[in-house]
């Protein structure tokens, strides 16, 4: 087991490292030219041309990435061209409403979905089954933008019992933060709920046709044993699987939402990067964001031992 | 045999007219037509046919877990000693299986649950029908598999289906099926899938539970080998009906339906009594069991049978008794004893 975690450690170095090629080239294969916006409208293109070279635009592409990579490796993420404030400072200033957010939204959303899918495998083909699942296709083709603004309308404007903006810090008590973050995280988990309880069902529906499922039928257990003990933990690989696969869709349902709702998170950080061009501090949640989207894999991989004595590292 | 408490005519189980449905409309197949049977505290009754013949759904339809949302059973009585099972509720039913009547299965490969420590998958019942601590439940689980001879006990308790091989797997199935020492045990080709040497060994595990707790044992089984090894009693069904039911030494002695003749012939070993007579006549059986979608008003083993008959594909036989307790369903069973005994 610690064997396979730090083999599978040392494969986050190659995945990191093509990321990070991928994240250089789009960087600058895409149209405008940072210096050109850091020094304003108004600019000669005498100005540009020092401003590039002081930022070392104007060297060969291989050694700016190679340049890149050393201070990459050393911590550095480089500096933001708007603010003029390290990246990785920028990044863990907004981290805390968007870990805060997304842990709430995958909390709330596996808590509500693993139930429906539960219930409308038990209930297959039931009226409760079908108002379910069509329950999930609604929320799995709701755009997020659609539903947090909905949401924001409802409790927030007409019945005034939830924050729609902003974000208050953990500095003012957990119970505040909770209040801002309910709405968005609903709106962010729709889809995430809708997948899980989809894969929940799908997956609990094969399980219980299994022979072992008869048999525990045969030994008189109740059926909130055999659904919850004998079903759902053989269920639980797919369903597994699926939070790690909806992480991406969570994450970019933070950035959509983060701006809905006003909140001062990687996903406003990452939409104003995106305006004003400021490369660096893309590339740098673009790294951080991928570095957690490896990390968590390798999180799900070992929560199936968990779950399935079969599987063994 | 200790008969638990009923009165010494009380079969263990009674089964009277069972029908079992599967499918609707002209999906629909009548896997178990009328078939009644009773089988006494400590004794085996072994129910017999081919594959598809309806053995597993006469099981299944004896404890109510048929499969699906369109499979019906319909039974005039099913009595587990005194018990009438057609008048519980879901719920009493559910109560009753695994502590008064069990089952074992054909496939010990899928039939544990993979994720289940075989202590959980043991102690289980004992937990839920007799509401053991989990130390007393553990005591049980150790003494069960002792009783069905798996070695180093306490290391298997803490083991996964995976890491059993099938032959302990179908212990631990049997363990589990008893942990309450129910009055029935239906046991559906426990040892089909496994090989010959372990076969043995599971059926002498199984008879000697069966002697030691005085259960009624339900052996359902497509081998008149085993049949001949193991029981007293014996219903032989073919396409979801009884054909013949007969004590062992009687059907092996005199068979009657030239179904169970065909059987015998497909037998590898024989019993002495045995001529060759019948392998003349029914040198094997051709064809399969027919699928029950379209019942034909005749016999269903006439289009197979060597001495079928125009009254045979006409009008279906009615189960006649010859000798005592005797039974078989064949218009032509006078011309199966003499063919049998070079008559002809
Ligand atoms: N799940 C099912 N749905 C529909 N028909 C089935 C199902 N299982 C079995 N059958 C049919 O029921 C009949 C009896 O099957 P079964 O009791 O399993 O036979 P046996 O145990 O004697 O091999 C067969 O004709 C089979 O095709
Ligand atoms: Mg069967």
């Amino acid at each position: 087991m610690i064997g396979y975690v730090i083999r599978r450690l040392l494969m986050v170095v190659p995945v990191m490292a093509i990321v990070t090629i991928v994240v250089f080239v789009l960087s600058r294969v895409g149209p405008g030219d940072p210096a050109a916006i850091l020094v304003g409208d108004f600019a000669s293109s005498a100005e540009i041309a020092r401003t590039r070279a002081a930022m070392g635009l104007d060297r060969p592409l291989v050694v700016q990435y190679f340049s890149w990579l050393s201070q990459l490796l050393h911590g550095d993420l480089g500096i933001s061209i708007f603010s003029r404030t390290p990246v990785l400072e920028l990044i863990v200033q907004s981290a805390e409403p968007t870990l805060l957010l997304t842990a709430t939204a995958m909390i709330y959303s596996i808590a509500l979905a693993v139930p429906v899918g539960v219930l409308a495998a038990a209930r297959a083909g039931s009226s409760i089954d079908r108002a379910l699942m069509g329950a999930a296709v609604l929320g799995f083709s709701t755009p997020v933008f659609v539903l947090g603004y909905m949401l924001a309308y409802v409790f927030g404007y007409r019945l005034g019992i939830l924050p729609v903006q902003g974000y208050p810090g953990l500095e003012s008590g957990f119970g505040p933060v909770l209040r801002s973050l309910t709405l968005p995280a609903i709106a962010i988990g729709a889809t995430f709920v809708a997948l899980i309880a989809r894969v929940t069902r799908a997956s609990m529906l094969e399980v219980l046709s299994e022979d072992y499922i008869r048999t525990a039928r045969a030994k008189g257990l109740p059926g909130s044993t055999i659904l919850l003990v004998h079903a759902l933990k053989n269920a639980a690989i797919p369903v597994i699987t699926m939070v790690g696969i909806g992480f991406g869709v969570l994450l970019s349902g933070v950035v959509v939402t983060e701006s809905v709702f006003a909140i001062p998170g990687i996903g406003r950080l990452t939409v104003n990067a995106i305006f004003r061009r400021d490369f660096p501090v893309i590339q740098g949640v673009v790294l951080v964001i991928s570095l957690a989207y490896v990390l968590l894999n390798l999180a799900v991989d070992l929560t199936y031992t968990l779950f399935d004595p079969r599987i063994r590292y | 045999m200790a008969a638990r408490g009923h009165a010494a005519d009380t079969p263990a189980l009674r089964v009277r007219d069972l029908e079992v449905e599967l499918g609707r409309g002209t999906r629909r197949v009548v896997a178990v037509d009328r078939l009644s049977f009773e089988v006494a505290a400590g004794e085996t009754l072994a129910i017999v046919g081919e594959s598809g013949c309806g053995k597993s759904m006469t099981a299944l339809g004896v404890l109510r877990l048929l499969p699906g949302a369109s499979a019906r059973m319909r039974a005039t009585e099913l009595t587990l000693g005194e018990i009438d099972l057609l008048s519980l509720s879901p719920e009493e039913l559910r109560r009753l299986r695994g502590d008064r009547i069990a089952m074992i299965f054909q496939e010990p490969m899928t039939s544990l649950n993979p994720v289940l420590t075989v202590e959980r998958q043991i102690t289980e019942t004992l937990r839920v029908h007799r509401q053991l601590g989990r130390s007393a439940a553990r005591a049980r689980a150790l003494e069960l598999l002792h009783a069905v001879r798996i070695p180093d006990p306490e290391r298997r308790l803490q083991q996964y289906p995976f890491e059993l091989s099938g032959g302990m797997r179908q212990r631990v199935m049997i363990a589990a099926a008893v942990s309450c020492n129910p009055d029935v045990l239906i046991a559906d080709e426990p040892t089909t899938a496994l090989d010959v040497t372990v076969q043995a060994q599971i059926l002498e595990v199984l008879l000697d539970l069966k002697r030691q707790r005085g259960m009624a044992l339900v052996l359902i089984t497509h081998d008149l080998g085993v049949v001949a090894q193991t029981a007293q009693r014996v219903v032989v069904m073919y396409a979801g009906r009884k054909v013949e039911e007969a004590r062992v030494r009687d059907l092996f002695a005199n068979p009657r339906h030239p179904y169970t003749r065909g059987l015998m012939g497909s037998m590898p070993r024989l019993g002495a009594s045995q001529g060759d007579g019948p392998r003349g006549r029914l040198p094997e059986m051709a064809g399969t069991v027919p699928v029950l979608d379209r019942p034909a008003p005749g016999c269903a083993f006439a289009p197979r049978c060597a001495l079928a008959d125009a009254r045979c594909t006409r009008e279906a036989p009615p189960l006649v008794a010859f000798e005592d307790g005797h039974t078989a369903a064949c218009w032509r069973a006078d011309a199966v004893i003499e063919a049998a005994h070079g008559v002809d």
